[in-house]
């Protein structure tokens, strides 16, 4: 089964959109959202929507930490623009839309894979995985072999073998990648809505179950009408800007 | 795993392949002959000795094979068939390259230097299609070095390589002492695994074998000598064989720098250098015919510890990144504002492209039946003038004279022989002149047109303003194209 797992929409329907055209392009069977689909853009409404839309028919979606801020309030660790454009997130979304964030589950495990916002050892946490030790981490607190997460906002995948040390590749856009069975594997995705990698366009990945084989993808998207949009909202600007450096 | 493992035998199966004769049984590795119904290409299958697949080392290299070879393509590699796993047996199935490795060809070592520059250019033509195609081999040895019938050198075992575009496996389990043996590069005991020049290296510790009968570092990992290459010269080869010539001890010895920086940057360029002996440009490496003392040696290591060994953007990768871009200049009176605007466009692009090699060629247009024959005296002053023409071409553009090679080309189809001259040598760049007709204006299309069409890599076009203010007048590229 080829899935496509999705991280870090933050209300960026641009984004979203042309990810998912890119994704039914290339055959995707399976929609997976990694959390954060709100914050930071200006459409958390369509975002939602279209992800709940898709969850009817069969997606799966995990809570992180930004739709914990939406239902619960912003964390102590949250940034004031961050928790500026949360309250302005909270005032839009429908009953309906909250009652799908506040039934997502922190984790989901779905054929030897374990779908999670931001590490395996302790979800709701929201501790990220940036370094070889923290998916050493992550990866003894599961037995799954592949782990896929979100949160950092910039790809990176992480394989341990028999002699249990940790290492990092840092995934070449368009390239399938082998994950071999001998290994377990850790992907940390890219975002869909607000890259931080230096380079502007959406990431998603296919992972192909089947062939054992994952491919990071990056997708340009119409960066101007979503940053656009952010200014019209009234949102912090700086959340417009960066969207055209991706830093 | 591995406990219901049935050992590989004469007329089993393994996934639909049949095993028919054990070929060779190696330390990690067994291979066998194999079979498969509707398949009639000689095939071998690679099986991992049971005793190491509950190692994590052999194991990992059997596991990086598997991912690469399937990524790997072209006459320089065995062809992929299938690689797969059944009851814990994992396998890896390639095409069948008949004939010995360099192995055997080492055991009447010394060869001829021709031999040796010969077989070295082979090998260095098949290690840069390896470095095109992101892979970096890092266990270049005789062993491990096949030739096809034609002569095509073809590299197997690619448990130690590495693939720049998907993860490296084997950084998990490399210690100092594994991964690296008598032909292992300097930085592959620090464990760098990300230079090609490494696999230059390598080749080079290959060729002074081939040339002296002797190894020159010393054995394996833990023999004494073996870490002499962090710091040491090698004794040069003329001291050890008097038949080999400067030009090949430069070349050898140029390999054999412990700072890659001061190796060739490309495979390409080193098979350049091998095919083309006359132009080598001889440095101190040279002359020696003694190791090189105390302070050398230190000075030798100091350099590379300074500049480190992974000194962070220093890598020529990919290789593309230090190209041999070939100048098609006509040198013939009239067509001086067309070879002045091309000295510009080679200029622009060395400058971007520091470490390119250059290399200016012409043509001299001799009719079909002189080509073997012009050897007169005539003859090769003609040859000399045409080169010192085209020396004369290329000094404004000051570059550094290693960097820089010349050809005057006998040849009775100019773009042809372009062509044949860009394939042979890697050339991965052609900057041509439109209206540089090469002597004669060909009646079955410009030149320029013709090699833009025919050759295996970028080809640049020069034109000059002036030819553009006559569309309809010449018969240059612009028309024929």
């Amino acid at each position: 089964m080829r899935v496509g797992i999705f991280a870090d929409l933050h209300a960026n329907r641009e984004a979203l959109e042309a990810c998912l055209r890119h994704a039914r392009h290339s055959r995707v069977e399976r929609f997976v959202f990694l959390g954060d689909l709100v914050g930071y853009g200006a459409d958390p409404g369509w975002v939602l929507d279209t992800v709940i839309d898709l969850a009817g028919q069969g997606a799966l979606a995990v809570l992180g930490n930004h739709d914990a801020a939406l239902l619960n309030g912003p964390e102590r660790t949250m940034s004031e623009d961050a928790q500026a454009v949360v309250a302005w997130s909270r005032a839009r979304v429908t009953p309906a839309q909250r009652e799908f964030l506040a039934g997502l589950p922190l984790s989901r495990e779905s054929d030897g894979s374990l779908y999670v916002h931001a590490n395996a050892w302790k979800p709701g946490g929201w501790e990220y995985v940036a370094t070889t030790a923290e998916a050493r981490r992550s990866l003894d607190a599961t037995r799954c072999h592949c782990t896929f997460c979100g949160h950092l906002h910039v790809a990176a995948l992480y394989h341990q073998g028999a002699v249990e040390r940790v290492a990092e590749f840092t995934p070449v856009a368009g390239v399938g990648i082998p994950l071999g069975v001998h290994h377990r594997w850790l992907a940390v995705m890219g975002a869909v809505g607000q890259s931080r990698d230096g380079n502007p366009a959406a990431s998603y990945a296919v992972h192909d179950t089947a062939r054992r084989e994952l491919i990071f993808h990056r997708v340009p998207f119409d960066v101007e009408s979503a940053a656009r949009k952010i200014l019209e909202a009234g949102l912090p600007a700086r959340f417009a800007a960066r969207l055209a450096t991706g830093v | 795993m591995g406990a219901a493992r049935e050992s590989p035998a004469t007329g089993r199966s393994l996934d639909g392949f049949t095993l028919e004769e054990q070929v060779h049984a190696g330390g990690e590795s067994a291979i066998w002959r194999v079979t498969r119904e509707g398949l009639r290409l000689p095939m071998v299958m690679k099986l991992p000795t049971p005793q190491d697949l509950d190692e994590a080392g052999p194991v990992v290299g059997f596991e990086v094979e598997q991912m690469i070879m399937p990524r790997l393509s072209g006459p320089h590699v065995p062809r992929f068939i299938a690689a797969g796993e059944v009851d814990g047996q994992p396998y890896l199935v390639m095409e069948c390259i008949p004939g010995a490795s360099l192995d055997v060809r080492m055991g009447v070592a010394p060869l001829s230097p021709e031999e040796v520059a010969g077989i070295g250019a082979r090998v260095a033509a098949a290690l840069h299609d390896l470095h095109r195609q992101h892979v970096i081999h890092l266990d270049v040895t005789p062993a491990n070095v096949l030739f096809r019938e034609g002569g095509d050198a073809v590299l197997i075992d690619f448990g130690r390589a590495r693939h720049d575009q998907i993860p490296d496996l084997m950084v998990e389990v490399l210690t100092r002492e594994t991964g690296t043996d008598a032909y292992s590069s300097p930085e592959q005991v620090f464990r760098v695994r990300n230079d090609p020049r490494s696999d230059v290296f390598s080749l080079g510790v290959i060729m002074y074998e081939l040339v002296t009968g002797a190894l020159p570092f010393g054995g394996a990992p833990g023999s004494t000598g073996f870490r002499r290459r962090l710091y040491a010269e090698p004794d040069p080869p003329r001291g050890l064989n008097a038949a080999c010539p400067d030009w090949l001890q430069e070349i050898i010895l140029r390999c054999l720098e412990t700072d890659p920086a001061r190796r060739y940057a490309s495979a390409a360029q080193l098979a350049f250098a091998l095919q083309n002996p006359g132009q080598v440009v001889l440095t101190g490496r040279a002359e020696s015919t003694g190791r090189a003392g105390f302070l050398s040696a230190a000075g030798r290591w100091l350099r590379y510890a300074v500049s480190g060994p992974s000194a962070a953007g220093t890598v020529p990768w990919p290789p593309n990144a230090v190209p041999i871009i070939m100048v098609a200049v006509d040198i013939s009176a009239g067509e001086e504002v067309v070879a002045a605007e091309l000295r510009h466009a080679a200029q622009r692009i060395c400058r971007s492209e520091r470490s390119a090699r250059l290399t200016c060629v012409t043509v001299r247009e001799t009719p079909p039946i002189m080509v073997d024959s012009d050897t007169s005296v005539n003859g090769e002053s003609l040859r000399m003038q045409h080169l010192t023409e085209l020396i004369r071409w290329a000094r404004p553009l000051e570059l550094p004279v290693e960097l820089l090679s010349f050809h005057v080309l006998d040849a009775p189809d100019p773009a042809a022989a372009l062509v044949a001259y860009a394939r042979a040598n890697d050339v991965e760049h052609i900057v041509i002149g439109a209206r540089g007709s090469f002597p004669k204006r060909s009646p079955i299309g410009g030149v320029s047109a013709r090699v833009a069409a025919e050759s295996p890599c970028t080809v640049t076009v020069v034109r000059t303003m002036e030819a553009d203010r006559h569309p309809g007048g010449g018969d240059g590229a612009g028309v024929d194209a």
